[in-house]
């Protein structure tokens, strides 16, 4: 990089004597821009707007304020203190009969639910209810505590106050397993619905130990493949890129078939006499990590590849020449010139790592799902795209401070390779 | 040369938007179920024969549930699906949200044959399903019901149930000899709740969990459970296949699975059309002929070969103590129970 910018200068230097036309300079400006206008535009359309889309999904909260307006209102003049006046009442009755039979009035009752199992089907109830009512009697309060007792007790209310700004913290409190209870203060969610942060560790910490066993698997075979004779390190190079040229559910499928109870290597072991029952080897954290390695250790070689293909031997002929040990050359001469690989090699795999959710529901048992799998279960099943997305921004938060972090100590350019 | 190559890749690109656009208009009338045995026989029944009486194709797709694609369809007004197969709570959450057109059931062809239980406002029943307690006689002889599914003792070995806390409660429930028609009254408490997993504790070490419905079935057959729950179509499609399972009709778990026409679709009067026809009597004694689930259209039952009906979930025979599956408790509850479920699953 810095040897183009010299020559860009001196190229520049030696045509000062008919320096180019300021029109000309601006043109070729311009013809760079819209050279990379597509792929501004590409980044823009498929990469920026649907990240930035999905993190505004964790915070927004419209449902309740698009579908009862007065209520909203009225929530937002009330003190949350106790019941609120007969005004949200009479709110509430106008805003269900308006509602009544609307979509919005079912994405009001959904996000209602989030608050409190049963405030979907009290909310149906009372909409159809208040339909039959044209004047209260006893005013609105007194007619909506007699369709359901729950319009009159606090929590009701409060879960309606929580609920109808348009901006909300519920998603990525529960993310965290929070809660915010009817007072507004923030606590820790009971005991057994704890569950978030515990996927998050597990998630982190199976990227971990895969990127792990990636690099001590991986680093010698990139080695290996530098140093080997040219006709054998391509037959190796083909085994170590198979995994990446075929589908990932077949790849997936064949370790169950090979892993299972009376799958091929159980077999194998059993009829060899080495073990009398089969072992467990699949369907548990041990099978995971066997997928996740395999399909994930070309990530890690291609890039320390790369790097040691540029290091010339003639490196460590120097260190041996200057009489250090081969051990000592190895990790003063030639790891440090490998670490731009292994730190983009590491980053790579991890982050792919972390992702990955079909083959832990594949290959994994109960206590190995991850982090995207509840991503997946909230968008896909539930569509509860605030709590997926929640979940996203915390997983992608992880990642951006982990890149942070290796950045700072390996260097963002060396690692991209700029450097 | 290098005008003609451009003038070329631009005759092609145009070609290309011209097939894109055309095939965006000239849509064909789209169907989609949930794939494998099911659809094969939803195929025989009824897409094969509709598309040869009304001579116009018919798309066939699969999903796996779930009514985020539809919602995005919904949102992006382009609804690429006409008629839609969904399980109960499902279309309950879409039609809530409006996804889905809604049923004149005054003006719907021959809405006076449908069950009453299955006429819903965004759906029709396809077909009745049940869940069952399934084992192979000849190594688990003598299981009468879910509270053997508990008895490690007498029956040891590992069982198979479905990872979520819908039906997986109720069969806990079940086995700790709660009837029928209080479960959802207990599932409805705390106390009830508690109840469903501390018995489910019991066997935790010796559940394995399965995902898609054909799993149980499997490894019933390769030996790694000895009792399971699991559909009862698909049990009867392994017997066929010449396995010989039993399965358990008393306190079996049944539901329906819906037809339903996504909002937004071009071709309405088609899908209302195709809906029609797979409701008919004729059409499903053929579906149930070919997989035996239950039938929704009451003509339908007295057509079908004598020799099915002990195989159907609807049989008299078969509902005596069945546990129908409550929608509406599972609209309300389900986020929080299933939370609660996975956080238990994991630990």
């Amino acid at each position: 990089m810095t040897r183009m910018a010299s020559t860009t200068e001196t190229l520049d230097g030696t045509s000062a004597l008919a320096p180019p036309s300021l029109s000309s300079r601006a043109k070729a400006r311009m013809v760079s821009a819209l050279l990379i206008a597509p792929l501004v535009l590409f980044l823009t359309l498929v990469f920026v707007l649907p990240l930035g889309g999905m993190l505004v999904h964790a915070v927004e909260n419209g449902e309740v304020g698009g579908a009862l307006p007065g209520v909203a209102a009225e929530m937002r003049g009330w003190t949350g203190e106790g019941l609120p006046p007969e005004s949200a009442y009479a709110a509430l009755a106008r805003d269900l009969k308006a509602a009544h039979g609307e979509p919005r009035l079912g994405e009001a009752s959904r996000r209602l639910n989030y608050e409190r199992a049963g405030y979907r089907a009290l909310l149906a109830k009372t909409a159809r209810a208040v339909r039959s009512i044209d004047r209260p009697q006893a005013g609105w309060a007194a007619e909506l505590t007699g369709i359901d007792a729950r319009w009159g007790e606090a929590a009701t209310w409060a879960a309606l106050r929580r609920a109808s700004p348009p901006l909300t913290p519920y998603y990525l409190l529960t993310a965290l397993d929070l809660r915010m209870d009817d007072s507004g203060s923030i606590l820790r969610a009971p005991a057994e619905e704890r569950i978030y942060i515990d996927t998050l560790g597990r998630t982190l910490w199976i990227g971990f130990v895969t990127t792990l066993l990636c690099l001590v698997l991986g680093f010698p075979l990139a080695h290996a493949l530098v140093s080997l004779p040219r006709g054998f390190a391509s037959v190796l190079m083909v085994c170590v890129l198979l995994p990446f040229w075929t589908s990932l559910l077949v790849r997936t499928s064949a370790w169950i078939v090979v892993l299972q109870k009376e799958g091929v290597l159980n077999g194998l072991l059993t009829r060899l006499g080495i073990v009398d029952a089969p072992l467990e080897l699949v369907f548990n954290r041990f099978g995971l990590y066997v997928a996740m390695v395999h399909i994930l250790l070309p990530f890690m070689i291609l890039p320390i590849l790369s790097v040691m293909k540029g290091i010339s031997p003639s490196y460590m002929r120097a260190s041996a020449s200057l009489g250090a040990h081969p051990a000592v050359g190895f990790l003063k001469v030639y790891l440090p010139m490998t670490l731009p690989g292994v730190g983009a090699g590491c980053l790579m795999t991890f982050i792919i790592g972390v992702g990955y959710y079909i083959t832990p529901s594949l290959v994994g048992g109960a206590r190995d799902q991850m982090t995207s799998y509840f991503i997946a279960y909230y968008a896909n099943t539930t569509i509860n795209w605030g709590l997926s997305s929640a979940l996203g921004a915390i997983l992608l938060l992880c990642i951006m401070l982990l890149y942070a972090t290796v950045g700072r100590l390996i260097g963002v350019g060396r690692i991209a390779g700029i450097q | 040369m290098r005008t003609r190559r451009a003038g070329r890749l631009g005759a092609s690109i145009l070609f290309a938007m011209l097939i894109a656009s055309g095939s965006s208009h000239a849509r064909d009338l789209t169907v989609v179920g949930f794939g494998g045995s099911l659809q094969d026989a939803m195929r025989t029944a009824y897409f094969e024969p509709f598309a040869k009486r009304s001579g116009a194709p018919l798309i066939e797709e699969s999903y796996t549930g779930g009514i985020a694609k539809l919602k995005a369809m919904n949102q992006s007004r382009t609804v690429t699906w006409d008629v839609l197969q969904m399980d109960e709570n499902e279309m309950t959450l879409a039609c809530d949200e409006g996804l889905l057109e809604p049923f004149d059931w005054k003006s719907q062809p021959g809405a006076a044959d449908i069950l009453p239980q299955v006429k819903a406002p965004c759906g029709v029943g396809a077909f009745v399903w049940s869940k069952v307690l399934a084992f192979d006689p000849a190594k688990t002889p003598g299981v009468t019901s879910w509270a053997d599914f508990w008895d490690l003792k007498r029956w040891p070995g590992e069982r198979g149930l479905r990872k979520q806390a819908r039906m997986t409660l109720e069969i806990a429930l079940l086995a700790d000899g709660v009837a029928p028609d209080k479960l959802y009254e207990t599932l409805g408490t705390k106390a009830g709740v508690d109840r469903a997993f501390a018995k489910l504790d019991r066997i935790k070490p010796h559940i394995r969990w399965w995902v898609s419905g054909a799993q149980p079935v499997e490894w019933l057959a390769a030996g790694n459970v000895v009792m399971t729950s699991a559909y009862n179509g698909r049990v009867a499609a392994a017997n066929k296949d010449g396995r010989s399972f039993t399965m358990l009709w008393s306190q079996q778990l049944y539901s329906a699975d819906y037809w339903t026409i996504p909002k937004g679709t071009d071709k309405l009067a088609a899908a209302r059309e195709l809906v029609a026809y797979m409701t008919s009597p004729e059409a499903q004694k053929r579906f149930a002929e070919t997989i035996p689930y239950g039938v929704t259209n009451s003509r339908a039952s007295a057509l079908i070969d004598p020799k099915i009906q002990p195989d159907l979930p609807t049989a008299p025979q078969n509902m005596a103590g069945a546990l129908m599956i409550d929608t509406p408790f599972w609209v309300n509850n389900e986020d929080e129970l299933q939370q609660r479920f996975e956080r238990w699953v994991a630990q």
